[in-house]
């Protein structure tokens, strides 16, 4: 859906479900998975449809995923850091989690 | 009669006005319900959604056999409504929790069961005290700080703003007339029938019955009857959705079947529902994590607050005015709980003309006046 | 960070960053807070971290956030990004989120910067992966360096559409179709306005836009548009004709971010040009609620030169009530500039009013897009007596997602309008309350607690 203009930044390693993914210093976790191309970054809690980022400016709340263990964050709002775990949620988020 | 507009004017289109309109409706009659517009002071939109029993009737024996009773009616009348509108009301009874956090807690809750259980004349059900132990093999996520508690299996609960809504579509379908932005101003008797007028008009009915919550205090003692009111402002709290993690309700917490978690109970001397007290809303927070620490991290999405439909003793007034006949008042806190009374027991004795006293007979207002004679 | 300041500032876009310039040099302590990695707002989005070297791609009216940020930087005003502000009080008591621990802040005077959002666009199929707004495509190439990729179609309406256009094209990205819906005949209403426009900034900038995209781009009037895909968007379809497309950008206009005003108790009122809720202001942009200002696109849309002028003119008003003896210049001069700024508004709001379809969806377009509310249940519930999004939040839960109604309420205010056939002035807003953005049950849970709150609730 996007690509960088240039390689400008120094590369921050992340990983979305466990995948491997480079991002770029000064990306935020939303921009990280456009930029690499990932389909959809949760599936609603009431239908379970597929959603991607839609606003890139935190009044959405489209691109919530799990970060660090930590789920439902928005996506647009975290910056990238090196060895973050992102994960996709899927539906409703788990209670602890 | 056959001249007025109407066979029974409902005044307040809350959950128990929407239900009593729902029975009489059931009951052939012509109804109109009159409410108050979208910004209007509305219990039905800020209510916990507990079916409860438990705790209910220290003080006045016989509520506790009213409110019985309509936790027993629920089921058949959750499904009457899914019948007919296809809405699923979500109504479950488990049983229900009260959880304490000290040991303080804990006695101030046996003694208090204790005492209500000891009134002569009430209806014998069960309430057990529990240990941590016992509550924890069936609420496995509480807190290391949960002393102990009470359980009661008759407590349930429902999905609330569904059934408001599921009432106002079956109302609908039985050809209620629904009227907003008629907040009623006064209420006269000419001949046999009254007349209510609004701001968008006059509206005429061979009965009226007042369910308007605590704005029947203004409106009773147009029709010679009266309702003490004592409005008190509760917040609640709500989470994002989770997946279920909880199968019983607890009096001050409990999961909706749509996911989000409700926290709430509270209360303030206040008739303000527009603002909110963070305070209140922080120590609600405080003890629901205390009770449930997995909870820590979940995200609130909303808080509100809201007015408290509540009589100066807490117990609900059904009353019929003998000065006006044809008038009734049905007024209560429990607009959930008591929902399927309302819908399939008081509506029908309005419909009648008149209230069965063998059941409703306590509730009357006149009980305020036996109280200060004493 | 200190447990009270003279001003807070929320929201560091140009409104944001001119109040708090003006508040921190006249020595009042002024923090100025925003949720965002960086200063900017969204219009300076990434104003000093941005990766686009090239000055011409963005455009020079994107670069003189630089001074508005470099100006706050030094002024002495305490900036904090990453803060997420999620209450506002009518005491002016600020509760602030920052990574994830909340607290509660006093200022003397709140100067409300938080900007605007991008009008909800509710097509058919606006959910997809693949659809995005117009505005998330300029963040994107603003903050982060990145184009879109693949089959791209532009849809609205609107002189942002056209910035993007051409931002987009400077940084040779391919656009399939640019899909104008503005509706033809809005020219006829905007003419009034057409004297002030001519004379107004907006006009050159305006006609070179148009010149830079005409031409390179096809461009299409569509009436209906649909965003088509199973799992994700693959293809876009218009009045009839079909495009392959990986990405759709939508955008029409861009309304007043209401929430965190309006949970502070601010009043609103409907503004019928622009369609859209905003807060009652005096001439200082002091709200209804003593203490409390709003400045900025929040105030209105007035553009982004217009608001950092409002939040000079918000700032200077601090600044005269909280130090009378402070010299401050006088403001007419601000407010004349002002004056011209916003002329040709007029004439802009008018000509870019967005259709009715587009703004009144029907049947099974999703109108609520946490909820999955859609349009056709509104209506119906609507019809059932239903008078105002209040009571429609309570029906169908539209509204109760956490975007706490951003994205659905003035679509769900509209079709209750059109419903009941009434101006959405009547029908009126959601209402909103503390956290206007969710925090943690655990953060709420360690705010402190009076004793008489806290008996509120044990018993």
């Amino acid at each position: 859906m996007f690509k960088r203009l240039g390689e400008v930044g120094a590369a921050v390693a992340i990983t979305v479900d466990g995948k491997p993914i480079r991002a770029r210093v000064g990306d935020t976790v939303a921009v990280a998975l456009l930029a690499a191309g990932i389909d959809h970054c949760r599936t609603t809690p009431v239908t379970g449809a597929p959603r991607a980022p839609y606003c890139l400016m935190g009044v959405c709340f489209d691109c919530l995923v799990t970060v660090d263990g930590v789920g439902s964050r928005q996506g647009c709002l975290v910056p990238v850091r090196d060895g973050m775990k992102i994960e996709t949620q899927q539906g409703k988020r788990e209670a602890g989690r | 009669m056959a001249a007025s507009d109407y066979d029974v004017a409902v005044v307040g289109g809350g959950l128990v006005g929407v239900a009593t309109a729902w029975g009489l409706a059931r009951e052939g009659c012509r109804v109109v319900v009159l409410d108050e517009g979208d910004r209007a002071v509305r219990a039905s939109r800020g209510n916990f959604a507990l079916v409860w029993v438990q705790s209910k009737g220290l003080g006045l024996a016989p509520y506790a056999g009213w409110t019985i009773r309509s936790s027993n009616a629920w089921g058949g009348f959750a499904q009457t409504l899914k019948d007919e509108t296809g809405l699923d009301v979500a109504f479950q009874r488990p049983g229900g929790f009260h959880l304490s956090l000290s040991e303080r807690e804990l006695e101030v809750r046996a003694t208090n069961l204790k005492r209500l259980h000891n009134q002569p004349g009430i209806v014998d059900y069960r309430t057990e005290m529990m240990d941590r132990s016992q509550i924890a093999k069936m609420l496995p996520d509480i807190g290391p700080e949960v002393v102990g508690g009470s359980f009661c299996p008759l407590d349930g609960h429902v999905n609330s703003l569904r059934l408001f809504r599921t009432l106002h579509t079956a109302n609908k379908a039985r050809g209620v007339t629904y009227l907003p932005s008629h907040r009623v101003e006064s209420i006269t008797r000419d001949g046999d029938e009254f007349q209510l007028v609004t701001a968008h008009g006059t509206v005429s009915a061979g009965k009226v019955a007042l369910a308007a919550g605590n704005a029947n205090m203004r409106l009773a003692p147009m029709v010679g009857l009266e309702a003490p009111m004592k409005p008190e402002r509760g917040q609640i709290v709500v989470t994002e959705r989770l997946r279920p993690f909880l199968n019983h309700p607890v009096v001050t917490l409990r999961q909706t079947d749509e996911g989000t978690v409700m926290i709430g109970d509270s209360k303030e001397e206040s008739t303000d529902p527009t603002g909110l007290t963070l305070g209140v809303s922080a120590t609600e927070a405080e003890r629901a994590v205390r009770m449930f620490p997995l909870l820590s991290r979940a995200n609130v999405v909303r808080t509100w607050s809201a007015i408290r439909v509540m009589t100066q003793d807490g117990f609900p007034i059904y009353d019929e005015s003998e000065t006006h006949p044809g008038a009734f008042t049905v007024c209560c806190h429990s607009g959930v709980t008591l929902a399927a009374n309302h819908a399939l027991t008081v509506a029908p004795m309005i419909a009648r003309g008149s209230l069965d006293k063998s059941l409703v007979a306590p509730f009357s207002a006149r009980r305020f006046h036996v109280q200060e004679a004493g | 960070m200190n447990a009270s300041y003279d001003v807070i500032v929320v929201g560091a876009g140009p409104a944001g960053l001119a109040a708090a310039s003006v508040t921190a040099r006249a020595g009042l302590s002024t923090l100025l807070l925003d949720e965002n990695p960086g200063v900017g707002g969204q219009i300076y989005r990434g104003i000093t971290s941005t990766p686009v070297s090239n000055r011409a791609i963005l455009g020079e009216d994107y670069w003189v956030g630089t001074a508005l940020a470099a100006d706050a930087k030094t002024s002495g005003a305490e900036i904090v990004n990453g803060a997420t502000v999620w209450s506002l009080d009518p005491e002016r008591l600020v509760g602030v989120s920052i990574a994830g621990q909340a607290r509660l802040i006093q200022a003397k005077r709140v100067i409300v910067a938080t900007g605007s959002q991008e009008r909800p666009f509710p097509i058919p199929g606006w959910t997809l992966p693949g659809v995005m707004t117009g505005g998330a495509a300029q963040t994107a190439l603003k903050a982060y360096g990145m184009v879109p990729d693949g089959h791209t179609v532009l849809a609205g309406s609107g002189p942002l559409l056209w910035l993007l256009a051409a931002q987009l094209l400077r940084a040779r990205v391919k656009l399939d179709a640019i899909l104008d819906t503005t509706p033809r005949l809005n020219w006829v209403r905007a003419l009034v306005g057409l004297p002030d426009f001519l004379l107004s900034p907006y006009f050159g900038k305006g006609l070179k836009l148009l010149r830079e995209v005409r031409g390179k781009v096809p461009i299409f009037h569509a009436a209906h548009i649909e965003a088509v895909g199973t799992d994700r968007l693959t293809e876009v379809v218009f009045d009839g004709r079909r495009l392959p497309a990986d990405l759709l950008l939508l955008h029409q206009g861009v309304v007043p971010n209401v929430n965190l005003a309006m949970a502070a108790g601010v009043a609103h009122e409907w503004n019928e040009r622009q369609l859209c809720f905003q807060p009652v202001l005096d001439a200082d942009f002091g709200s209804s609620v003593p203490g409390i200002a709003v400045a900025g696109d929040g105030a209105g849309i007035g553009g982004a030169t217009a608001a950092a002028e409002r939040g000079r003119i918000a700032g200077f008003a601090a600044v005269r009530a909280l130090r009378p003896e402070a010299s401050v210049p006088d403001t007419q001069a601000l407010r004349q500039k002002l004056q011209r700024e916003e002329m040709g508004r007029a004439f802009l709001d008018w000509l870019y009013r967005p259709a009715e379809s587009f703004r009144r969806p029907t049947g099974d377009t999703v109108a609520c897009r946490c909820e999955e509310v859609t349009a056709e249940q509104v209506r119906v519930t609507a019809r059932m007596g239903c008078e105002g999004p209040n009571q429609m939040k309570a029906f169908l839960r539209c509204g109760m997602g956490p975007c706490q109604g951003r994205l659905c309420g003035l679509t769900v205010t509209e079709l209750i309008a059109a419903e009941r056939e009434v101006s959405p002035a009547e029908v009126g807003y959601y209402r909103l309350r503390p956290p206007v953005k969710p925090i943690t049950l655990g953060e709420l849970a360690s705010l402190p607690i009076a004793e008489a709150e806290r008996k509120a609730v044990e018993r």
